[in-house]
């Protein structure tokens, strides 16, 4: 932890000096627990550095050994396929050795504590950790006890950066540069974990973000003006709209997100059908929008709910973006965590 | 570019061995030997290495122009197949890696300084995973000896006796402002 905490404090620029960009150039990251205290720069050079990577997954054979001798352990708490795989692939193209352990068949169910956890699993060498977990803030809890980087792959409803990172990513390789355009997600913002990260992802890269669901799917605290005043910068500042059709006028990018049916206490909506009549993100709709507009959903979908089968799967869809920018991104920020490279900071974003 | 303001401030008060008129000569006696081995231009691919490597090979390219059709140019960063980036520090962002076709090519591989051949090591790896060439031959602006594999130029522009700590820098006006080949010897450096 010592180690760790030395680390940190030589990222961090001294005050005083003459600019933002960092002295030596080195990624000031040590761990990724949200966007929350990313930088625009420390952004930037994970999109790009994301670009080299899908160069490098479009090779006939996918591998470098970048991260060879590097180890990444992916400790998931919570089901998940895509994060997971993507990660593992992510490590493998890049080299490394990655081990995935199921919470289910390992010492927790033996009331093994997560602080013994990565304990345990730095003592055997391991350099990073991706974790998913059903309470918010465990990775940091995480974090504060293991000089492994840790890596959040989803923490309750609190955040979830590389989805966030791979949604900026897939915008840029669209549309470039992201400034004022409209992104609006719509959905069950309340409990979602990628809405958080995407909304600190989005407004850093200076989008005007629009959040629209039903109100009882609308996170309490999400106006500034219903938040106490210790957590007044609890989340960046959005515009919060209710009915859809105003939403996605003149969107540039439409974001539907999963109606998390496992995580809905009693009450919020009066009913699937209720819900889909009134936000799922249908061709209609989405007509108010931009006539080059993105769609875009994190997975995974309920068609018929959230989003309607005919859009999730059209032109302007681009999902299987998203799922394969998912690599590279991870890619990019296990590079970056590794320390094996120092970016410079980067002055113009290619598209 | 802006590397270290230091160094080239000392670059400027070191005779270059190389300058402006002696690269060019250099650049137009490789395109002509680089043809002239492949008897052609038929199937010939230039790839350069980031950054200085690809500079050259445009250039090479632009002469080839001057007498034959135009050849195809790739560029390539071979940062991520370095398997020494725990002893020579870190480096930097990787740049662009954009390639042709290069399955049954003749492949010309461009460096502008061949050292101690990990960087050619690492390229011929990545070249492996984009396809299988017909052949690969290595071309440099500099030769200055100090391999640690057996790695050798096919065609070099210029050799340069060299001490190991000496620093070996090929400037060029599309990277550096300037074009120079110029060698510091490290001890000297203050």
């Amino acid at each position: 932890m010592t180690a760790k905490a030395n680390l940190d404090i030589q990222a961090i620029p001294e005050e005083g000096t003459t600019s933002s960009h960092l002295p030596s150039g080195r990624w000031p990251h040590h761990d990724m627990l949200d966007l929350d205290n990313c930088r625009r720069p420390d952004i930037e050079v994970v999109l790009t550095l994301a670009d080299r990577m899908r160069e490098i997954l479009d090779r006939r054979i996918p591998r470098v050994p970048a991260l060879r001798g590097y180890t990444i352990v992916n400790l998931f708490y919570e089901p998940s396929t895509r994060t997971r795989v993507s990660f593992e692939l992510a490590g493998k193209v890049l080299g490394a050795d990655v081990i995935s352990v199921s919470t289910n068949t390992s010492s927790v169910v033996k009331g093994e504590s997560l602080i013994d956890t990565v304990r345990t699993l730095r003592a055997m060498r391991s350099d990073a950790v991706v974790m998913r977990h059903p309470m918010a803030g465990a990775p940091y809890l995480a974090a504060q006890h293991t000089d492994a980087s840790i890596i959040n792959a989803g923490d309750g409803a609190h955040a979830h950066p590389t989805q966030a990172l791979l949604d900026l990513y897939t915008m840029h390789r669209s549309i470039g540069d992201i400034a004022g355009k409209k992104i609006v997600m719509v959905g069950d913002i309340a409990h979602s974990r990628v809405a958080r990260s995407d909304l600190w992802g989005l407004t850093t890269m200076g989008a005007h973000v629009v959040v629209c669901g039903p109100p009882t799917l609308l996170a309490l605290g999400m106006r500034v003006s219903d938040r106490p005043s210790h957590a007044e910068n609890a989340l960046p500042p959005v515009t919060i709209e209710t009915n859809i059709d105003q939403a996605i006028e003149d969107a540039d990018v439409v974001m539907a997100l999963r109606l998390q049916s496992e995580r809905q206490e009693g009450g919020l909506l009066p009913s699937l059908h209720e819900y889909a009549t009134h936000y799922q993100v249908t061709a209609e709709r989405l007509a108010r929008a931009k006539p080059d507009h993105l769609l875009m959903h994190p997975g995974p979908k309920n068609e018929g709910i959230e989003i309607a089968a005919d859009v999730a799967g059209g032109s302007h869809s681009i999902i299987e973006d998203q799922v394969t920018n998912g690599v590279a991104v991870r890619m990019a920020l296990l590079y970056l965590l590794s320390g094996r490279i120092e970016p410079e900071e980067v002055t113009e974003l290619s598209t | 570019m802006g590397d270290s303001g230091s160094s080239e401030t000392t670059a400027d008060n070191v005779e270059p061995l190389l300058d402006e008129v002696g690269i060019r000569r250099t650049v137009t006696r490789l395109a002509h030997e680089i043809v002239e081995g492949n008897s052609g231009i038929e199937n010939l691919v230039l790839v350069g290495i980031q950054r200085r490597g690809v500079t050259i090979a445009r250039r090479i390219a632009s002469e080839i122009e001057k007498f034959e059709n135009t050849p195809a140019v790739g560029s390539l960063d071979v940062t991520m197949h370095r398997d020494d980036f725990d002893r020579r520090g870190l480096r930097g962002t990787p740049l662009p890696t954009v390639l042709p076709e290069l399955e049954g090519q003749a492949v010309i591989l461009i460096d502008d300084v061949l050292f101690t051949g990990r960087t050619i090591r690492a390229a011929l790896d990545a070249i492996n995973d984009y396809g299988r060439p017909k052949h690969i031959r290595l071309a440099v602006l500099v030769d200055r000896g100090h391999r640690e594999l057996p790695i050798r130029a096919d065609i070099v522009g210029k050799n340069i006796p060299t001490a190991r700590e000496d620093d070996v820098r090929v400037l060029l006006v599309e990277d550096d402002g300037r074009d120079a080949v110029i060698v510091t010897d490290r001890g000297n450096d203050a």
